[in-house]
């Protein structure tokens, strides 16, 4: 007779899916592995916030002065006066104001109009292009994290290069880098101690059984470092509150104040994909990622560790300028990125795209992601990567 | 070679009664002449069903295996045996008002004051709380939407649990994944009911008739905006997906065709009081339009046409059925080949499958244990496997959860990836958790009929951590477990399965190759008892393939 708990307490694991696989057919990887700069910085993490779905960033960043964007949008407008004012141009939607401390104080950089030559609308398309830095034209199957740190020497104590706290760890799949994927660390520690087996041999011809083994492997080799940072590692100052980015970034921040020695984080908020009565999703989304970055920021302040990290947000898209008749918008192009950390410089970089010319109904880029994770690359870490772009430009938003 | 050095195993194992039984599959040479054999059934069935159970297998390994294809094809039942859910004949507006009354009463609580038409003080018709516990909720409390998506996968996986014809099982649970839709989103629980009524109806049947159908469906209507597309606005969701996801694949069509697509469905939208399809002439954009070269005053229906005569549209789903069925390496050759029995029958899909089961890249001796279980296979097939009374479900679906694999919830509209995906660190680590619980639940419970099952605090993840507000959660709290069980070792600890009807009997050696794909990959132990060897080959990595 079953006992009446079976699986009782399973529930309490969040589910994950991704790892680099899925993405795995018919791509072919890049085929220069530029060489490493000649000091890389192993010391600075980079936080990855995926805004999932789409986030639109002209309710986002609105651009209240300008005189086309409340009949653009509508109903859909940001009425003024739940603007908060940035500069004689722009602003943020009312529900970030958690995020104003961090503008006043400077590290905080808005980067304005970012996109992509040949935009696609597609969700998994568009996301996987960001993910892998690629042209639109392209599709590659490593993730830029992984292209950035290829053929890097890393110190040799480092079993872990990344966490992945979500679902989608493409931008930390292939190539040499470890990414670990988990919910939960004790969880992941007591599990992994538990799967160590010996006489496993490596099979040559079955990739499934393969996969299998190599994820075995690594949760195992990541377990040993982890459990013993993760000891008595200090508790953050500030709590997130409830939600599901909330639990995450609590997460985050007890393995970024732990020293865990990573190079990145990824965290990721759902339920950007507004086709439908959009307002009330939007500001409840903006709302819970404007609390949630401004507790990382006091935490890691607190703790120590604010110039040694940088936090990102990013999205696949943003949306159409044009409302649909169901109170929501359709897949767009370009939109902003927050950047936050002790190392950045504050304030709106690049220029915001033009509302008075748009093309098929959709902003127009005026900066290239691949330059922002160029910059990442290079200002961050100390690594020259272009990431294929023909003439790469450094930004600014980096000291 | 795989073979050679399997028999090599397999014979270290189990002595000469293996080898006879190994034998058909070396000398089945050409395999369409010779008899299913063991093995082959194993295939058959587990790349068709959940795993087989080894009476299973030896119903089939005597049949020739164009008739085993035969058997799995023929007589299929449309409908679920399990009876549904009693709410499934509910309207949008009665649901709404459930739902209503729910927050209504939810926001009075959360005020201190007492839910309106509730007696003071007390939960009247509720249990009386057991001793030590926090006292349970009355179910009119519970979250009506919640609860129904709750009730809706434990109707699902009770129907896998007890189903004769798992492959009409592994079809819906296709055909949810290609047409997907999510009860978070539909927010509309008989809605997702019917589309998966919707599914079986035509699980084995004809898939143009299965495209016509879902575009009318309501929970697809719902999912994808199409309820809100209007000519004065046309909403790109759905018409977006039917090209990229459910007809042609990303990079065959132009955003031009997609709006008009969109244009052509304007208009196609939901009775508010029934939440039937209905046509809004009103809303319906008749102005011509143009979609894949085709121009016209085109609705729905001719858009519908236009992807159904694309040769691309068979190659997509056959592609995806490829991955599903046969290997997660596709195969451009077979693929198109298959793309044309399937067109050459209109969209009939038993041709196909026959088709597909019948190809060597399936039958190949070397293919076998080349795909990676689902996290429903895994729990179903292991359920049935051990032949396990589970008489409450809602483990099983928060196991499956945990693994990755919600149903009637999937990550996106692109639905699971799987394959390789499946496996992450994360998950594996769940997978061989729940196998552990699985196979400790079979073990210890004549021992044990105390309360158990709690996980130790520390042991919840920041997300999870109990609610007192939360079902689950006040179900576990309510059997708490004294005995953690995670890290221990099953062998370690001298477990053993207690094996059901379904194996009892049956010898090492047959266990060992109809639970696994391949020869495991830690040996067994030479004296392992039947119940020993199930535990061990369980955790074996080769028991997540198929």
């Amino acid at each position: 007779m079953l006992r009446r708990d079976l699986l009782a307490g399973l529930s309490g694991f969040a589910v994950v899916m991704g790892g680099g696989a899925a993405w795995a057919q018919n791509r072919q990887t890049p085929t220069s592995a530029p060489a490493a700069s000649s000091s890389p910085r192993f010391d600075r993490i980079l936080v990855l916030v995926e805004l999932r779905g789409g986030n639109d960033g002209l309710n986002t960043l609105v651009p209240y002065a300008d005189p086309a964007y409340r009949p653009a949008r509508q109903g859909l407008a940001v009425a003024r006066e739940r603007v908060l004012q940035l500069d004689e141009r722009v602003g943020l939607n009312a529900p970030l104001e958690p995020l104003m401390d961090s503008w006043k104080a400077r590290d905080l950089a808005i980067l304005q109009g970012v996109g992509y030559p040949y935009p696609n609308r597609s969700h998994f398309r568009s996301i996987e292009i960001w993910d892998t830095a690629s042209a639109a034209s392209q599709t590659l199957s490593e993730g830029w994290l992984a292209q950035a740190f290829a053929g890097v020497t890393r110190p040799a104590d480092r079993r872990i290069d990344s966490v992945v706290i979500d679902t989608n760890a493409l931008p930390a799949t292939g190539g040499d880098l470890h990414t670990i994927v988990m919910q939960d660390a004790e969880n992941f520690i007591n599990q992994a101690k538990a799967m160590r087996e010996t006489g496993m041999r490596p099979p040559t011809t079955n990739p499934a059984l393969a996969h299998i083994l190599k994820v075995r492997a690594e949760t195992h080799a990541a377990s040993l470092g982890l459990a013993e940072r993760m000891k008595g590692a200090p508790s953050q100052a500030k709590p997130y509150g409830e939600g599901p980015l909330a639990n995450q970034l609590e997460l985050a921040t007890r393995i970024l104040l732990a020293r865990v020695p990573v190079l990145a984080v990824k965290v990721a908020l759902g339920g950007f994909d507004t086709h439908a009565g959009q307002r009330e999703t939007h500001e409840r989304l903006l709302g819970q990622l404007g609390r949630g970055l401004a507790t990382l920021r006091h935490n890691l302040i607190a703790g120590g560790r604010w110039n040694d990290v940088m936090v990102m947000t990013y999205t696949e898209f943003g949306r159409r300028v044009k409302p649909n008749a169901s109170g929501g918008t359709d897949h767009g192009t370009s939109s902003p990125q927050f950047v936050m950390g002790g190392a950045v410089k504050g304030g709106l970089h690049g220029a915001y795209p033009s509302l008075a010319d748009l093309q098929d109904g959709d902003l127009k880029h005026t900066i290239d992601f691949r330059n922002v994770f160029g910059t990442v690359a290079k200002r961050w870490w100390g690594l020259n990567r272009d990431f294929g772009v023909r003439q790469p430009q450094t930004l600014s938003f980096i000291a | 070679m795989t073979v050679t050095t399997r028999l090599g195993r397999r014979a270290m194992l189990g002595g000469t009664a293996l080898i006879a039984f190994a034998a058909p599959a070396i000398l089945s040479t050409p395999l369409r002449a010779a008899g299913a054999g063991f093995d082959g059934a194993r295939h058959l069935l587990s790349r068709t069903g959940f795993g087989p159970t080894p009476s299973e297998i030896a119903a089939f390994e005597a049949l020739e295996y164009d008739a085993a294809v035969d058997r799995l094809l023929r007589n299929w039942k449309p409908e679920a045996v399990t009876p549904p859910p009693s709410w499934i004949g509910m309207s949008p507006p009665q649901a709404r008002e459930a739902q209503r009354s729910f927050q209504e009463k939810r926001a009075a609580r959360a005020a201190g004051g007492n839910p309106p038409g509730s007696a003071p003080g007390a939960d009247a018709g509720a249990p009386p709380p057991r001793p030590g516990n926090i006292p349970a909720k009355p179910l009119e409390n519970a979250n009506p939407l919640q609860e129904q998506g709750r009730e809706l996968r434990n109707w699902w996986i009770e129907e896998m649990l007890v189903t004769d014809q798992p492959l009409v099982e592994r079809m819906a649970l296709f055909w949810h994944n290609h047409f997907t839709s999510g009860l978070q989103k539909v927010r509309f629980a008989p809605a997702m009911y019917r589309q998966n009524a919707l599914f079986r109806r035509h699980a084995l049947g004809n898939f143009a008739t299965l495209l016509r159908e879902i575009a009318r469906d309501p929970a697809m209507l719902r999912y994808l905006d199409g309820a809100q597309n209007r000519a004065s606005q046309p909403n790109e969701n759905f018409a977006r997906e039917l090209l990229e996801l459910f007809t042609l694949g990303e990079g065959h069509y132009s955003e031009a065709d997609i709006k008009a697509a969109a244009r052509a469905f304007s208009g196609w939208g939901l009775d508010p009081q029934t939440g039937a399809f209905r046509f809004y002439p009103g809303a319906h954009d008749t102005g011509a339009k143009t979609f894949l070269g085709r121009t016209g005053d085109l609705d729905g229906g001719d858009i519908l046409d236009v992807l159904l005569a694309r040769p691309r549209t068979a190659e997509f789903l056959v592609g995806k059925l490829w991955r599903e069925f046969v290997s997660l390496k596709p195969h451009d050759g077979e693929i198109k080949r298959l793309a044309g029995v399937l067109r050459g029958a209109n969209y009939e899909l038993r041709p196909l499958l026959k088709a597909m089961f019948a190809a060597e890249a399936f039958r190949d001796p070397a293919s076998r244990g080349g795909l990676i279980k689902s996290p429903v296979e895994l729990v179903v097939g292991t359920v049935r496997l051990l032949g396990l009374p589970v008489p409450e479900k809602t483990r099983l679906a928060r196991a499956m959860q945990a693994m990755g694999q919600n149903p009637f919830e999937p990550p996106n509209v692109k639905g699971w990836p799987g394959g390789e995906a499946w496996i992450t660190t994360n998950t594996l680590l769940m997978r061989q958790q729940i196998l552990r619980r699985i196979v400790e639940a079979t073990s210890v419970a004549a021992a044990d009929d105390g309360p158990g099952g709690m996980t130790p605090p520390g042991m919840m993840p920041p997300g999870m951590a109990p609610k007192p507000g939360r079902r689950a959660d006040r179900r576990e709290q309510m059997e708490p477990d004294p005995r953690p069980v995670e890290g221990r070792s099953l062998r370690g600890a001298g477990m053993s399965a207690r094996l059901g009807p379904s194996l009892s009997g049956v010898d090492v050696p047959t266990l060992t190759r109809a639970l696994l794909p391949l020869p495991p990959l830690s040996p067994l132990p030479a004296d392992a008892g039947p119940g020993e060897a199930v535990a061990t080959l369980l955790l074996d990595p080769v028991y997540q393939l198929k």
